[in-house]
């Protein structure tokens, strides 16, 4: 049972014209099992909340805090964070040249697991994750999200999910670029990880189409910066109706 | 400026020469000093027999240079080298096996040598030269493909880090042709190479590939020319290096000239330079002169920069700690031209001295 409490968190980004603060104060908490939907209008902040908890250099916290299971996340370098069960599936994930998928895979799995993964059991974990995410198996030979359509660099993160096994998972936008096959093949990834090893998800999106796919325990509403409405699945609804009108103009 | 044109009287180059004013003279040992005595050395040596192959030393009359240069250097390597390694390729002739080339080192006072490769027609072969030890050298390499023949040529400059190596290899592609030259350059004090390459008849290619690695105090110069002097020929350059450590310096040129009579000639190259840390400096020059419009393509880019803070996040936010990170990165950058080597051990060999010259970078 794990828990990532996310508490008054405040977070700026340095631009040519100074700090800008982006998030204002975001309160959140995220338990085993809880699929948590992340819903906002482009440029509320929800990948900049991705990113802060992930710790991307980029993004400075300038208040408040994030623990897991009563650790500070904060004080953590990004590979520990990793170490320590977090997942960050990216809204635009990063071709890596010359390093191949399967050797990513299998340093990462190294680093997470404390161990290499012996070879033989190693090679049949991928092939079948590989399978069920309807990936050919010649992408292990491929540079990292090189070439990757957009739905390929989805799959590809979804794999990474399902072979590192986080505590928590943060999917940003990961519905984002998809077509229907594609959504489902990745929804049904995402549900499966998440049964077999009770994840907490961190759910983030701007359509309601993957709600249909992934279901969600709690909806909250993503404006300028912070959680200015929560409820459950139904939330999600009325915004499917309304759509952000109500939020972006408060 | 072509390699046709343009001979010079010998004599002592300047740095305000354009040819030489990123070199540090001073670290030549009088490499390129008329006034400074070279001896003359046979110093590449092979141990393969093959049939078809024959690996021998001939005066150097008997191996006359059969191109113009314009490089001071070689001029005196010709003028002075009194014996010549002579290796051929009988026509008709697979060389399944690598021929390596290797060098022997004496002492560090400056020597010359020479080397003529010639593949008869419809020869294949791969010829590995292999450069370690300690040694103050200028050499040329003349390399001659008949037609229809290919050449692996790889260059390894694993020297240690007192060598001196001033070096120019010429290649004369033959009609249908390929010459697939790799330069690897990971010790010594100063090396300056200069891979150039004139076509004999259409159809003919060039693949010009290498890394460069240099650290604290190295200079690193690679001086490409393709000399695009007739129709129907293809080039490809591609260059990689990294540099950290204070005071590393790399020199990249890429001069690909097209004739106006070179119709339908195709060619691309690049140059890619890695910044590891401060205090280093990359210069990246590619230089694509066009005579004529007649072409299928010409094209060059360059860069020089950091490593990608946005690969390593990615990386990092999968648990790998920031210096495997780095050297996935580095490694990669390298893979691209390392693995088309296709000699297994030799890749895993340079892989090697990379994370060795990696890690002594970052110690
Ligand atoms: N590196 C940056 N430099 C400047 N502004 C940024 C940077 N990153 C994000 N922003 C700004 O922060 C706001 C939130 O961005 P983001 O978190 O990507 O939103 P979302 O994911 O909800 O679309 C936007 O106004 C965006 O322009
Ligand atoms: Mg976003």
């Amino acid at each position: 049972m794990s828990t990532l409490e996310i508490k008054n968190l405040q977070v700026a980004v340095s631009t040519d014209e100074g700090m800008k603060q982006i998030l204002r104060g975001v309160d959140l908490t995220i338990k085993s099992g809880e699929t948590h939907a992340i819903m906002g209008p482009n440029g509320s902040g929800k990948s900049t909340l991705a990113y802060s908890i992930a710790g991307h250099p980029k993004y400075t916290v300038t208040g408040g805090s994030v623990l897991l299971d009563g650790v500070d996340v904060l004080e953590m370098r990004v590979d520990e964070r990793a170490k320590a069960g977090l997942f960050l599936a990216m809204q635009y994930p990063v071709e890596v040249p010359g390093v191949s998928v399967s050797n990513f895979l299998r340093t990462a799995a190294t680093a997470i697991r404390g161990e290499a993964p012996k070879v033989r059991t190693w090679v049949g974990e991928v092939k079948e994750a590989m399978a069920s995410l309807n990936m050919d198996p010649a992408f292990a030979e491929r540079n990292v999200n090189e070439g990757f359509s957009g739905g390929e660099k989805k799959r590809h993160e979804i794999l990474q999910m399902e072979l590192l096994k986080p505590k928590i998972a943060i999917l940003d936008e990961t519905d984002s670029g998809l077509d229907v096959d594609a959504l489902r093949i990745v929804s049904e990834g995402v549900n499966r990880v998440k049964e077999s090893h009770d994840i907490g998800i961190m759910l983030i999106t701007h359509y309601t189409r993957i709600l249909r796919y992934i279901k969600p325990d709690f909806v909250h509403v993503f404006a300028a910066g912070r959680i200015v409405e929560e409820g459950g699945a139904e939330l999600a609804d009325k915004l499917e109706e309304k759509g952000y009108a109500e939020y972006v103009t408060a | 400026m072509s390699l046709n044109s343009n001979l010079l009287e010998s004599h002592t180059p300047t740095s305000r020469e354009e040819l030489w004013r990123f070199t540090p003279l001073a670290k030549l040992r009088g490499l390129h000093d008329l006034d400074v005595s070279l001896s003359s050395r046979v110093s590449l040596g092979a141990g393969v027999e093959h049939s078809g192959l024959s690996i021998s030393i001939v005066d150097a009359a008997d191996a006359p240079s059969n191109s113009e240069t314009n490089d001071l250097v070689s001029m005196r390597v010709r003028e002075l080298s009194t014996k010549v390694l002579k290796v051929e390729v009988d026509k008709n002739c697979e060389i399944a096996v690598p021929i390596f080339l290797t060098r022997t080192v004496e002492s560090l006072d400056p020597e010359v040598s020479r080397t003529v490769i010639h593949l008869g027609a419809n020869s294949r072969a791969t010829i590995v030269v292999e450069n370690t030890g300690s040694i103050t050298l200028a050499e040329e390499i003349i390399i001659t493909l008949d037609a229809g023949s290919t050449l692996n040529f790889v260059s390894l400059q694993e020297w240690e880090n007192d060598a001196v190596h001033l070096g120019h290899h010429h290649a004369i592609i033959g009609k249908d042709a390929s010459f697939i030259s790799t330069v690897i350059t990971l010790g010594g004090s100063l090396v300056r190479l200069l891979p150039t390459v004139e076509y004999a008849g259409p159809g003919s290619s060039a693949e010009l590939s290498g890394i460069y690695f240099a650290t604290s105090g190295q200079h690193m110069e690679h001086r490409i020319h393709v000399d695009h002097n007739l129709p129907h020929a293809k080039s490809r350059v591609n260059y990689k290096g990294a540099l950290s450590g204070d005071k590393a310096r790399t020199v990249w040129f890429g001069d690909v000239f097209i004739h106006a009579n070179a119709e339908g000639t195709d060619t691309y190259e690049v140059n890619r330079n890695l910044l590891l840390s401060d205090g280093a400096r990359a210069d990246s020059v590619p230089n694509l002169e066009i005579e004529t419009g007649e072409i299928v393509g010409a094209g060059h880019a360059s860069t020089t920069g950091r490593f990608d803070d946005e690969q390593l996040f990615y990386l990092e936010s999968r648990g790998i700690p920031a210096n495997i990170a780095r050297q996935l990165v580095i490694r990669g950058f390298f893979l691209e031209i390392v693995a088309k080597l296709g000699l297994p051990e030799i890749e895993e060999r340079i892989m090697l001295r990379i994370e060795d010259e990696l890690e002594k970078a970052s110690a």
